[in-house]
């Protein structure tokens, strides 16, 4: 079989696998918040950076390739990683404490697992007010991290094409695909997928909120380098196409 | 960083000179020397009080400002209900629990959960006692203790809690394990002891393990024996000068308190009662619902805060006072055997005079800190608090109020929701604006007698303090470093010279 090495340790992997498939299916880590095992990697929040033979590639679409020379575990690369998570929490207004995804939210779990301990940036603190015209689903545009997971979702899994993403560098945002720029005008349901993806508190189930006691919910167990492991698929069935 | 800055100067734009009480407004503003005793440091708003001086010390104004945090209300605008029981924390520093109560008894009445389940009322019961247990524990002995065992002038640097540690360790560390204790009954029903989520509305989000339970039974008992320790303390410091504790700061206030059915204590729920400070009933078991038919509130030109009065009282006379010293004494009586017995003690106390004292709050406090600890006990041992049935739902309701007795005194939530779920309006009255004006009364009392005409003394602005903190322990500008914060005393003329200056410099404690 194929290997690279990540870290220095072997990685095996098949053809048509990226570099974040085989090591995550292996049990290694890297971290990522855009990819997910299940979509087509969009490539965009640069947090699965790594050096491949010295140069910076974001590993969820880099195509694994044998003799590869990974490097992910690197102070250089985890301040790269702190600084992104960093500038996300500054672009947006999250309020973990009183935030009804804390616990179950990817963006926080990385801010945990990496170890980011100060802000970092001036916070924006844009005041964008929540879409809940639908009598199931609030829209809380504040947490946004741009990842496109629920783009993706409604259009390749439900069919829909509900969201997208609009406006380019600082101004890009969460836009909902119709006229009236509405939940409520859209034919979205509280089953699609497009409503399970989204990895923070942007897109969520009413009047759902803090159920899940504190201690029960997803990052408590375990923080999100054990869990990502345990999420991976373990075959190569979501190969890079 | 924290710290107190006095400064005498003359008053910019004088107020409108009004029919208000003694004190409240000087005839001639302009004329005086200002001195203001303020904190720079925020936990729930903060407070600073201004005395207006003559020549010869005379005191011709007092009053107590408090910047009241009503930015929340704005906030909360545009939110979804469901978050506003864990958002509203952010208010209080020292009872957050009491404001995640409050919102979530709002939530029920707007899920329409008029009942909830035995379980979830339970568990919230069990969380809001622990609450009272660690924020009065914190209050008694943090913050007011010092002051009692060591003298209202006492040294500046003995006023915490290490000096009390030093001459009394056995008190000080009971307070700390009190404190400690309800703070993991918090924990337990809350899931964090700060920043909760326990709550939701309709219910609970999770019961107490047979677990759980028994890490709590464990010091129960040791904790009801502290509690019993903690109100004998109270009435011997009482004691040791019953004349200066009975008169110090002393008002004559209207109480209002939240009691059950049946007119006994009780914390979490139950219907509004008021009575004069003659005893006269002016409402009794009023369903809250419609609290502000007969509570309203007004705004003074020199104050943030506004106040609040019962409107069968109209403005001038309708102010009235919340709390322990309230409640202890409107209930008819206590529904645990213990503090039944302790409240009837107070009442009986010279007459009835403790009962009547700002100074008896404290002895009230303790009171209820036993109270406290006998419902923990008896519901430790209520199985209920193990079922799995933790959230109901009903008709929906646009407007919901939830009115709890929160440590510090009654407070009263009040929501309306639209129906695509989010908030519309929101209007809070917490304890310190109830107590607004009885602090106010109560600091112009001691002024009156301790301070006017004599040269001031840091000693002596502490009696200002020492007031305050028998309603109030966050105004008292002691909280956030637990009694020692930094301060810095100045005494400014009209010129910008600086004529006299005391400061402490605040341990390294928060
Ligand atoms: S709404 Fe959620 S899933 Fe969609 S782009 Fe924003 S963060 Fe990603
Ligand atoms: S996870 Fe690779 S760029 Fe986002």
């Amino acid at each position: 079989m194929n290997s690279f090495l990540l870290d220095g340790a072997e990685i095996p992997f098949e053809p048509g696998q990226t570099v974040i498939q085989a090591a995550l299916a292996a049990g290694h880590y890297i971290p990522h918040l855009c990819y997910h095992p299940e979509f087509v990697p969009h490539g965009s929040c640069k947090l699965c950076t790594v050096r491949a033979d010295g140069r910076p590639t974001a590993a969820c679409t880099l195509p694994a390739q044998a003799g590869l020379k990974v490097e992910s575990e690197t102070e250089e690369l985890n301040d790269l990683r702190r600084t992104l998570v960093q500038m996300l929490f500054a672009e947006g207004n999250h309020f973990c404490p009183s935030c009804e995804k804390s616990g179950n939210c990817v963006l926080q779990a990385l801010g945990y697992d990496l170890g980011v301990m100060t802000a970092g940036f001036r916070h924006f603190f844009l005041d964008r007010p929540v879409d809940a015209s639908h009598p199931d689903i609030l829209l809380d545009f504040n947490r946004c991290v741009l990842c496109k997971l629920c783009v993706r979702a409604s259009e390749e899994v439900d069919g829909k094409g509900v969201f997208s993403l609009a406006g380019r560098g600082i101004q890009r945002r969460l836009i909902v695909s119709a006229e009236s720029g509405r939940l409520a005008d859209t034919d979205i349901a509280v089953t699609d997928k497009a409503v399970e993806v989204c990895p923070v508190g942007v897109i969520l189930r009413k009047r759902v909120g803090f159920r899940v006691p504190i201690g029960r919910r997803r990052f408590d167990a375990r923080p999100i380098s054990a869990q990502a492991l345990e999420d991976a698929p373990r075959k190569p069935e979501h190969k890079h196409e | 960083m924290a710290s107190f800055s006095m400064t005498d100067t003359t008053t910019a734009s004088p107020p409108t000179p009004q029919s208000t009480p003694r004190l409240e407004t000087a005839a001639q503003p302009e004329r005086l020397r200002r001195v203001a005793i303020e904190p720079l440091t925020r936990v729930e708003g903060h407070g600073k009080v201004t005395l207006l001086l003559d020549e010869h010390d005379r005191v011709h104004q007092v009053r107590l400002h408090i910047v009241e945090f009503r930015g929340f209300e704005r906030f909360i605008q545009g939110r979804p209900y469901w978050e506003v029981p864990v958002m509203v924390q952010r208010l209080c520093g020292i009872c957050p629990v009491s404001h995640h109560l409050a919102a979530a008894k709002a939530m029920d009445v707007i899920v329409g959960a008029r009942a909830l389940t035995p379980t979830a009322e339970k568990v919230r019961r069990l969380m809001h006692y622990g609450q009272i247990l660690q924020s009065h524990a914190l209050h008694f002995f943090h913050l007011a203790s010092p002051d009692l065992l060591f003298g209202f002038d006492s040294e500046v640097a003995r006023r915490n809690i290490v000096a009390v540690a030093q001459a009394h360790p056995d008190i000080a560390r009971k307070g700390v394990l009190l404190r400690k204790f309800g703070q993991e009954v918090i924990r337990i029903t809350a899931g964090k002891r700060i920043h909760g989520t326990g709550a939701i509305p309709g219910g609970v989000n999770k019961n107490v393990s047979p677990e759980e339970r028994d890490a709590l039974l464990k010091d129960i008992y040791h904790v009801i024996a502290w509690s019993r320790e903690a109100v004998a303390l109270a009435r011997q410091l009482y004691e040791q000068d019953p004349a200066l504790y009975g008169e110090f700061g002393s008002i004559r206030a209207h109480q209002l308190c939240l009691v059950r059915a049946d007119g006994a204590m009780d914390l979490y729920h139950g219907g509004l009662r008021a009575r004069t400070a003659d005893g006269e009933t002016l409402f009794d078991h009023l369903d809250y619902d419609r609290y502000w038919e007969h509570i309203l509130e007004e705004v003074k030109p020199w104050s943030y805060m506004k106040f609040p009065f019962l409107r069968a009282l109209g403005p001038e006379q309708g102010w009235y006072r919340v709390g322990p010293l309230a409640r202890v004494t409107l209930c008819d009586t206590i529904p645990t055997p213990l503090a039944d017995h302790a409240r009837r003690e107070f009442l009986a106390y010279a007459g009835g005079s403790a009962a009547r004292a700002t100074m008896g709050t404290h002895w009230a406090r303790m009171i209820e800190v036993l109270h406290a600890a006998e419902v923990i006990k008896a519901l430790l041992h209520d199985p209920d608090i193990h079922g799995e049935d933790l959230v109901t739902q009903g008709e929906r309701s646009e407007r919901g109020v939830g009115i709890i007795e929160a440590p510090r005194g009654t407070l009263i939530h009040h929501y309306r929701v639209n129906e695509d779920d989010v908030v519309t309006r929101c209007n809070l009255i917490v304890s310190t604006t109830h107590n607004n004006q009885a602090m106010n009364e109560s600091i112009r009392q001691v002024a009156r007698r301790y301070l006017d005409g004599r040269r001031l003394t840091e000693g002596l602005l502490n009696h200002i303090e020492v007031a305050i903190r028998a309603f109030d322990p966050c105004l008292s500008c002691a909280t956030h470093a637990l009694g020692q914060m930094p301060l810095a005393v100045e005494l400014v003329d009209a010129s910008g010279q600086t004529l006299d200056r005391i400061t402490r410099d605040a341990p390294s404690v928060c």
